[in-house]
């Protein structure tokens, strides 16, 4: 059904990332380790999910290369961007099923455009696939009569359909209560483990950093601050790492804290006329 | 963009029409269920108004052709007013309100949500899934809505004319039958495809241009609506020339 990429790494090298003129990342330079869960980590607006979709091949980057599995994304043709493609499973944030086709149709997509597979096969897997992500009984179901942690697991299974090598997911914990999140951060394990593939994970959660990372980039301020595998991270020596793993806020939201103190104090001390 | 599509629609074009290699069953599917859409769903609402356009015309045909007791002719005005210019020209307001404005939103909402990225994703080419069936379906509803919609509204007239004006249903018909001929049919059906192929390309282009979330989607199919009006408008002067240059 779908051939493996000759191999899963992916490698990113002098990666420049941006909208339009602006550059909002550079300099990217890793390697994405095959079989393992790679965490892209970084703050909101740093650039992470645009990196994510340079990688997938959606936004072009602005100057260096990424090689997936042995593929110069940027230099093959459009016939083969497909084919490569094709063999990548991508979990958007909120999904992104197609609201006008039922759950089963939304995962059944990849399998009728790419296989010759009889209706009843495609069943088959579709139900398999479903099941795979705990959503079996929900095959009829239209994606917005699911809440948002199913449609995030039936995004899953749509991105499994045609058993990909590597899996892409942006924010997949976002959104999402402790419990549902973690649900998540075990299925994405049980994927690595069972169909030994690439997986990038986008999210800014830690404990989801924690709990899936074998490998860890982190980005910020337009540059990548640290890669590598997840236990070296908190010997890193980096102010904005050790702010980030610590949850500190930041200094302009202590002295907006600051502020919204001495305003309190003036209005108590105004009220009581100083007493 | 505009051009992009265009050529995308071109080359969708072509693989329909490959013979040894055809479309997925579930393209076909998708372009049927089209079809019903843009056509038998809109059946109602073209019929009342080409009806009322139909006695309209009747009537301030009578009020001038009575002066000169030229009665009979009420059938040539409406005849041919309808099947030249107002059949096809309705039928497309009524498909641009309705399905254009119903085209641009599926896509502008699938553009924000991420959907088409999706679509891109898993290797499905969104012109070929999501244009082509709605390119086709107004490419061929168009026309057969305005055969539709002259029918109904000479019917209408013809009626009116003979339970309120006094004219015979009889020299009505004859009227129609003798003065109105196939290249004036073809003129109107010419327009009718042509308009239906400006509307989905406006609408389609407009829906894939939106970024900035919902409020974006309401504002591109109102661009959608208000560009396929002015373009349909454009197109019929165009064809209506072409036809006294060529008559």
């Amino acid at each position: 059904m779908s051939g493996r990429l000759e191999s899963p790494d992916i490698a990113l090298s002098d990666v420049s990332v941006g909208y339009g003129e602006r550059t909002v990342l550079s300099g990217v330079t890793t390697v994405l380790p095959g079989g393992k869960v790679s965490v892209i980590l970084g703050g909101s607006g740093c650039g992470k999910s645009t990196l994510l979709r340079n990688i997938i091949g959606l936004v072009p980057i602005q100057g260096g290369r990424i090689v997936l599995g042995g593929h110069d994304m940027a230099g093959i043709s459009e016939a083969e961007r497909l084919d490569v493609r094709r063999r990548m499973g991508v979990l958007f944030q909120d999904g992104a099923l197609l609201g006008s086709l039922r759950l089963g149709e939304n995962i059944a997509l990849p399998l009728r455009e790419h296989t010759e597979l009889t209706d009843s096969l495609i069943e088959e897997i579709v139900r398999l696939k479903l099941r795979l992500v705990g959503l079996a009984d929900f095959m009829d179901y239209f994606p917005s009569e699911l809440s948002g942690g199913m449609r995030k697991r039936a995004g899953l299974a749509r991105a499994m359909a045609l058993d990909p090598a590597v899996l892409l997911c942006d924010e997949p914990t976002s959104g999402l209560d402790p419990i549902t999140a973690a649900d998540m951060d075990q299925l994405i394990l049980e994927l690595r483990a069972t169909f030994d593939m690439t997986i990038v994970v986008v999210t800014h959660d830690l404990e989801s950093l924690y709990a899936i990372a074998d490998h860890v980039v982190v980005l910020s301020a337009g540059r990548m601050l640290f890669e590598g595998p997840l236990k070296q991270l908190a010997a890193s020596d980096d102010p904005f790492i050790h702010q980030f793993l610590a949850r500190q806020p930041s200094r302009e939201s202590r002295i907006l804290g600051e502020s919204w103190s001495a305003m309190v104090e003036s209005r108590r001390i105004s009220a009581t006329g100083g007493a | 963009m505009l051009v992009g599509l265009a050529v995308d629609l071109m080359r969708c074009a072509g693989r329909a029409l490959r013979p040894w290699r055809p479309e997925k069953p579930y393209l076909r599917a998708r372009t049927v269920s089209h079809l019903a859409w843009v056509g038998a769903d809109s059946l109602a609402i073209v019929s009342v108004i080409a009806a009322c356009v139909g006695i309209i015309l009747s009537l301030q045909a009578a009020i001038q052709l009575e002066k000169v007791g030229a009665m009979s002719y009420v059938a040539n005005l409406v005849g041919f007013s309808l099947v030249t210019e107002l059949g096809p020209l309705l039928t497309c307001l009524i498909l641009s309100g309705r399905a254009g404005a119903a085209f641009t939103a599926e896509i502008a909402t699938m553009r924000i949500s991420e959907e088409i990225d999706a679509l891109a994703v898993m290797g499905i080419d969104p012109v070929r899934f999501l244009v082509w069936p709605k390119f086709v379906a107004m490419a061929v509803m168009a026309p057969l809505l305005t055969i539709w919609a002259d029918a109904v509204g000479i019917t209408a007239g013809g009626i009116f004319s003979s339970l309120a004006l006094g004219l015979s249903g009889k020299v009505y018909f004859n009227q129609i039958a003798y003065f109105l001929g196939f290249r004036d049919l073809m003129s109107g059906l010419v327009k009718s495809a042509g308009f239906g192929v400006a509307i989905t390309v406006i609408s389609c282009w407009q829906g894939f241009l939106a970024r900035e979330g919902a409020a974006d989607v309401g504002r591109r199919t109102t661009a959608a609506v208000v560009q396929s009006i002015f373009v349909m408008i454009l197109l019929d002067l165009f064809f209506t020339a072409l036809n006294y240059i060529f008559r």
